[in-house]
């Protein structure tokens, strides 16, 4: 693993009696938890639990129903986790008419954020992720797995404080998985946070958190 | 190093229409049948056909608009581009706009082109084909961004094509009226071109101005 | 004012006020009737078919008055995304709809007799037509998407589109009207009219708002009690035997 050459500025997550709703359902009721630079937070739940609702809540695509969550800087400044997120669902954004790298580089431009700047070439990225020779394969043309890999390249391209990963481990075979938990302990350890929700154990140190469970 | 993210959009948009389907050619088979089969409903009476053949290009040119907006964000949203660029540092709005830009570049401005050589075909004299042309080139983006709200009202819905259609041709009704008003004008003395161009333009910039808002307001609501 | 645009306030306060507008909503029609059509003299130009105004004129104001309700209701779930808001959004749209709807087709039984044709190209008419074929699209979008905040919030956001649009429309339909036939513009010419007229108007007027809304707050009643079996439904589907969603925190390895 090539260890990125910088750590993320310091900054605390805060989640503040969070509500979420979904078709007029609690799914999420009074939820307050801590983050701060390398600690990640590992949502399991039954299936309809409400875990894909949180994360994609925490990502800002849902209003929440009821509190807040922010990121808080050292100066005291709010963002949303939004604005400095990388959000991976169940799709990987990527257009099957565009090769890998076209996609790729569309990203990094895209989701690249103004003095968090990666020099890492798409190339590299998929290196990295063990499928450099589907650069130049159009996405429709690869696995499952592989498009799984190349959806997960953007995460070391784009440099983003917190990754918000949904299922992360599906369709990824055990070395996919393997790369997987060693790419979020990098990350960690450059000071980023990660918020996972997963059914499989990822292997890190973390906050865990069970949707459904008793309090 | 790398691009500016809307430059980037912008060349994406128009890659992925240029492999999918030829994007252009088929908005332009799709303005060519039209035309064609116009003829065939009220006969091949030449001096009928030129005087409403402006606004047989014009009501073709808003089918054709329409045709292959129902995938502008729908598409995105499927495979979850959509939330990604929500998490953009690039304010939504202008997302909007450059994807806009980009599907009429792609779709309208082939219409705009080929709108003369269709206009010979329905026996337009060489003004009328010029106004026609102009009022396409004015009309053709208002009509992209109108469509473009009904897109986002309808992105999550698998057969939206013909509620978008619902939606937005109400909308449309003023465009075309400008639009088919300025085209119309050389064929008779009285009516002017410039009053009906110029509220076409107005129209088209105060659309350029608000819809992007609607639309991204529509996204941001609709792919919760 | 916020106490009463909770639903648990609400349903009550209409349970109480729906017995009186009904009752009102019946006398004033009674009134409105017997004036239009046995008080009011029949018009020396048009004779009896005079009448048909007393029915067109106030679902007229209605189609419009209608569309601003639904105008103010919008905003209420695009900007303080209140429950109640959405629901008397989706409640208004066909009641608006059914009152365009009699406004043409009275427009038009008015037309036959006078005009000699069942419809004309008037920028009048014609812009009623596209508020009518708005009002369509709108129910239409209500009933194509599933979930009812999502949908509740496009038809707000297409609403207020179509807003801005009205104006828009009427003039510009106003303006393509004068610039193609400007000799079929039809004037409502005749006598200004007498008070004795006026009234049975006015007073007909007074039963629309009232049937309006009675039937709003009826069927925005409805709405809340069918989202309400609806969320019910849902949370039989899931199985939830205890309506407050749980969870637990915990630390695992070595994380402070």
């Amino acid at each position: 693993m090539s260890k990125s050459p910088f750590s993320f500025p310091v900054f605390r997550l805060e989640a503040e009696r969070l509500a979420f709703r979904r078709g007029g359902r609690a799914l999420v009721e009074n939820l307050s938890f801590r983050l701060t630079n390398g600690d990640a937070l590992v949502v399991t739940g039954a299936n309809g639990a409400g875990k894909s609702t949180l994360l994609r809540g925490l990502a800002g695509f849902l209003s929440a129903y009821a509190g807040s969550a922010l990121l808080i800087d050292q100066a005291g400044d709010q963002e949303t986790i939004a604005s400095h997120g990388h959000y991976v669902g169940h799709q990987e954004g990527s257009k099957p008419a565009l090769t890998a790298r076209e996609n790729l580089a569309f990203w990094q431009a895209m989701l690249t954020l103004p003095g968090l700047t990666s020099d890492m070439t798409p190339e590299a990225a998929l290196t990295q992720l063990g499928v450099p020779q589907v650069a130049d394969l159009p996405v429709a043309y690869l696995s499952a797995g592989q498009k799984r890999r190349v959806g997960l390249a953007r995460l070391l391209l784009a440099p983003r404080l917190v990754w918000i990963l949904d299922e992360p481990l599906t369709a990824l075979d055990a070395a996919g998985q393997g790369l997987l938990t060693s790419l979020i302990k990098n990350h960690l350890g450059c000071g980023g946070m990660v918020i996972a929700a997963t059914h499989a154990p990822l292997g890190i140190d973390s906050l865990h958190l069970e949707l459904g469970g008793k309090p | 190093m790398s691009p500016s993210p809307l430059m980037a959009l912008f060349s994406r948009e128009i890659r992925v229409a240029r492999r999918l389907g030829g994007g252009s050619t088929m908005g332009i088979i799709f303005f060519l049948i039209l035309v064609t089969i116009v003829p065939f409903a009220i006969g091949p009476d030449l001096n009928l056909l030129s005087r409403i053949g402006p606004a047989i290009l014009w009501i073709a040119a808003l089918l054709a608009t329409l045709l292959g907006l129902d995938r502008l964000f729908q598409a995105d949203h499927e495979d979850g581009s959509l939330d990604l660029m929500l998490t953009s540092d690039t304010p939504l709005e202008l997302i909007v706009l450059v994807k806009c830009l980009a599907h009429w570049v792609v779709t309208g401005l082939p219409l705009v082109i080929a709108a003369p050589l269709f206009g010979l075909m329905l026996a337009l004299d060489p003004q009328a084909l010029w106004a026609v042309t102009l009022s396409l080139l004015a009309g053709t983006p208002a009509l992209a961004l109108l469509g473009a709200i009904g897109a986002a009202l309808t992105v999550t819905l698998r057969r939206g094509g013909l509620l978008m259609a619902i939606l937005i041709l109400p909308l449309a009704i003023p465009v075309l009226i400008f639009g088919v008003s300025a085209a119309s004008a050389s064929l008779s003395a009285t009516t002017p071109f410039w009053p009906p161009f110029l509220i076409l333009c107005a129209l088209t910039l105060a659309t350029l101005a608000a819809a992007p808002f609607a639309v991204a307001a529509a996204l941001r609501h609709m792919s919760e | 004012m916020w106490k009463y645009a909770n639903p648990t306030f609400f349903l009550p306060l209409v349970a109480k006020l729906l017995p009186w507008l009904t009752g009102a909503t019946v006398i004033a029609f009674a009134i409105g009737i017997w004036g239009a059509f046995f008080s009011a003299p029949a018009d020396y130009q048009q004779g009896e078919t005079v009448r048909i105004m007393y029915i067109h004129v106030p679902a007229a104001w209605l189609s419009m008055f209608c569309y601003a309700t639904m105008t103010a209701s919008a905003l209420g779930t695009l900007v303080w995304r209140h429950p109640l808001a959405d629901a008397a959004q989706k409640a208004a749209a066909p009641i608006g709809a059914a009152f365009t709807f009699i406004c043409l087709v009275t427009g038009s039984l008015w037309g036959k007799p006078m005009w000699g044709t069942w419809w004309v190209w008037d920028a009048r008419l014609t812009s009623v037509l596209v508020l009518f074929v708005i009002y369509l699209g709108l129910i239409a979008l209500w009933q194509t998407i599933e979930d009812p905040g999502r949908a509740a919030r496009g038809a707000a956001i297409l609403t207020l589109v179509g807003v801005v649009n009205l104006p828009i429309i009427k003039f510009s339909v106003d303006w393509w009207n004068t610039l193609h036939q400007p000799a079929s513009v039809f004037r409502m010419g005749g006598p200004t009219i007498a008070p004795s007229m006026l009234w049975p108007l006015l007073v007909m007027g007074m039963a629309f708002t009232l049937l309006f809304t009675t039937l709003h707050l009826m069927a925005t009643r409805n709405e809340i009690l069918r989202r309400r079996l609806r969320r019910l439904s849902i949370m039989a589907a899931s199985g939830d035997t205890h309506a407050q969603p749980t969870h637990r925190l915990t630390m695992t390895g070595g994380v402070e």
